[in-house]
């Protein structure tokens, strides 16, 4: 090799190397600032108790209650759909038939709109639409469903992370091996009876890291539940599914942004960001583990 | 030649453009073992998934011709497929259990024909166990998962669950070639019993194999049946130049 070929070569591996450390300096140093800023506050008190004095002491439960609901909501709206959609996609359609290549295209699109899109779609659809159609029919023109609520809010948010389960799911009954389906149909199986007894329960933990997955990414967004149900403060806790709701995402973009002292927020701030960093976090580790176990078992 | 079980007129089968099987008519006699031998890509095991209706899963494939069980023609639309892979059982040459017991696995059959009551089902995974050659070796471990037995005992176990939903014919699609000598031979021994009962066709790329355990024997070639006859003579005096090039070795 001549001189200045290694010369190159040096460079090139540094230059990666330094990427690569950059991109892990990065999170280290976002991680150290958070820990630092919200460890004095972050407390179990923080955990479980309302906000007081305007925001500006006190904990976030009701935020933390709000997020927890609104992601239960969501994937039973969001994860029996997907999973229909990806049986149908695996099992039923045939790769090359044009209702399949439509049903995958907008797959993708979905993955790929900006999730205020989802937020304005929610506010024309669920809220004004299907909620406002409700309350002139059954309720004679009187407001309840026709605002923000956390079911609207929800359901939104299950538009947003449809396609994570989707395409999780698709991957899991991906990997239930085709001997396995013959031998279920050379047993006199249905089609259907197959795809019950031996596909769905074969593709079980992927439609647990689908659902993971997509609770990971719906407790972190905020944009699709600005418009729709996520309220500023609230004293109570949510009872109905017409009630508004409190939100970690959201709850930080208003301490960042509407408090009446910023300053004196920002402990709160960086404590919360550390919940939701935490909550998201330890979600996709579950998911990662079960899906490195899936890979495992279809090998 | 006893009565003929399943008959094949005319048989082709193409997939898209490409005929993977010509014209393909023969008659498997009923209670027999009948091997199908030929060299790769022949079209045997092609031949084979024609007899159940196994390719009906595969997209672009075109059937031409008749395959008639028991005189009735089982590409004719009246038939029911699913009713049709209950009277003919299969056993495929990668062990395909389920991830399921060893219990539930036998049971699957009996189960989506509709058997709740657990006496009966019972009974059926034992009887189907004890055909098989492998109660003895699993009567202890019944609701262990399946995964957990050897290659050769994941095939008897196999051969019991095919067996639990009673057909009349057993198709085998090599069902020794992953397994060592030991569990071949007792594959072999099973299928030698199982012919008292059922019409076996047996897939199989061991021409000793084929000698030992068959009655009659089918040679294809190219997705041709070349010759077919009893297995004694097709392995001793063969009418066709290429099926004894083929018995002696000399090609394949």
């Amino acid at each position: 090799m001549s001189k200045k070929n290694k010369i190159i070569g040096t460079l090139f591996i540094g230059t990666t190397a330094f990427s690569a450390f950059l991109i892990i300096a990065i999170i280290l140093v976002m991680l150290i600032v958070i820990i630092i800023g919200g460890k004095d506050t972050f407390s179990w008190e923080f955990l479980t108790s309302f906000p007081k004095d305007g925001m500006m002491k006190g904990g976030i439960f009701p935020a933390i209650y709000g997020t927890a609901l609104l992601v239960v909501i969501m994937s039973v709206a969001a994860v029996p759909f997907g999973a229909i959609t990806a049986i149908y996609l695996t099992e039923y359609a045939r790769e090359t038939s044009v209702l399949a290549q439509t049903i995958r295209f907008a797959v993708r699109t979905l993955a790929t709109v900006p999730s205020i899109i989802f937020g304005l779609f929610g506010l024309g659809f669920f809220i004004k639409f299907v909620g406002g159609g409700m309350d002139n029919i059954f309720l004679g023109g009187q407001l309840k469903w026709g605002q923000p609520n956390i079911l609207w809010a929800s359901l939104t948010m299950s538009l947003l992370t449809l396609p994570v389960v989707i395409v999780s799911v698709e991957e899991a009954i991906r990997t239930v091996p085709r001997e396995m389906r013959e031998a279920s149909l050379a047993l006199g199986a249905t089609k259907w009876e197959t795809i019950r007894r031996i596909v769905i329960p074969g593709s079980r933990s992927g439609i647990m890291t689908g659902t993971i997955l997509a609770v990971s990414r719906g407790a972190g967004e905020v944009a699709p539940i600005l418009f729709t149900g996520a309220a500023y403060y609230l004293a109570t806790l949510p009872t109905s599914l017409s009630d508004q709701f409190m939100n970690l995402g959201y709850h930080i973009y208003i301490m960042a942004t509407q408090s009446a002292n910023v300053d004196q927020t920002l402990p709160i701030q960086f404590a919360t960001t550390l919940v939701l960093l935490m909550l998201t976090f330890m979600l996709n580790l579950t998911a990662v583990i079960i899906r490195s176990r899936l890979r495992k078992k279809a090998k | 030649m006893k009565q003929p079980k399943i008959q094949t007129r005319e048989l082709s089968l193409f997939y898209g453009e490409k005929m993977a099987l010509n014209s393909i008519s023969m008659d498997i006699p009923e209670k027999e073992v009948t091997a199908f031998i030929g060299p790769s890509g022949c079209g045997k095991s092609t031949f084979l998934r024609t007899l159940n209706r196994m390719n009906d899963l595969i997209p672009f494939v075109k059937i031409t011709g008749e395959v008639l069980v028991d005189s009735l023609n089982i590409y004719d639309k009246q038939i029911d497929v699913v009713n049709l892979r209950k009277k003919i059982g299969m056993v495929f040459q990668k062990s395909n259990p389920f991830t399921k017991s060893i219990y539930e696995n036998v049971a699957y059959g009996p189960k989506i024909n509709g058997i709740r009551e657990r006496k009966k089902l019972n009974e059926i995974v034992e009887t189907s166990l004890k055909n098989a050659f492998i109660w003895e070796e699993v009567k202890d471990r019944l609701y262990d998962s399946a995964m957990g037995l050897s290659g050769g005992q994941q095939q008897r176990m196999c051969i019991a669950r095919a067996l639990a939903v009673e057909p009349e014919i057993i198709l085998m699609d090599e069902p020794a070639s992953a397994l060592d000598p030991i569990s071949t031979a007792k594959i072999e021994e099973l299928i030698f019993e199982l012919k008292k009962n059922y019409t076996i066709v047996i897939v199989t790329h061991n021409m000793q194999q084929a000698a030992r355990v068959s009655d009659y024997t089918a040679f294809f070639y190219l997705g041709e049946l070349i010759e077919f006859g009893k297995t004694r003579k097709i392995f001793t005096t063969p009418d066709n130049k290429q099926t004894e090039e083929y018995i002696t070795g000399r090609f394949g």
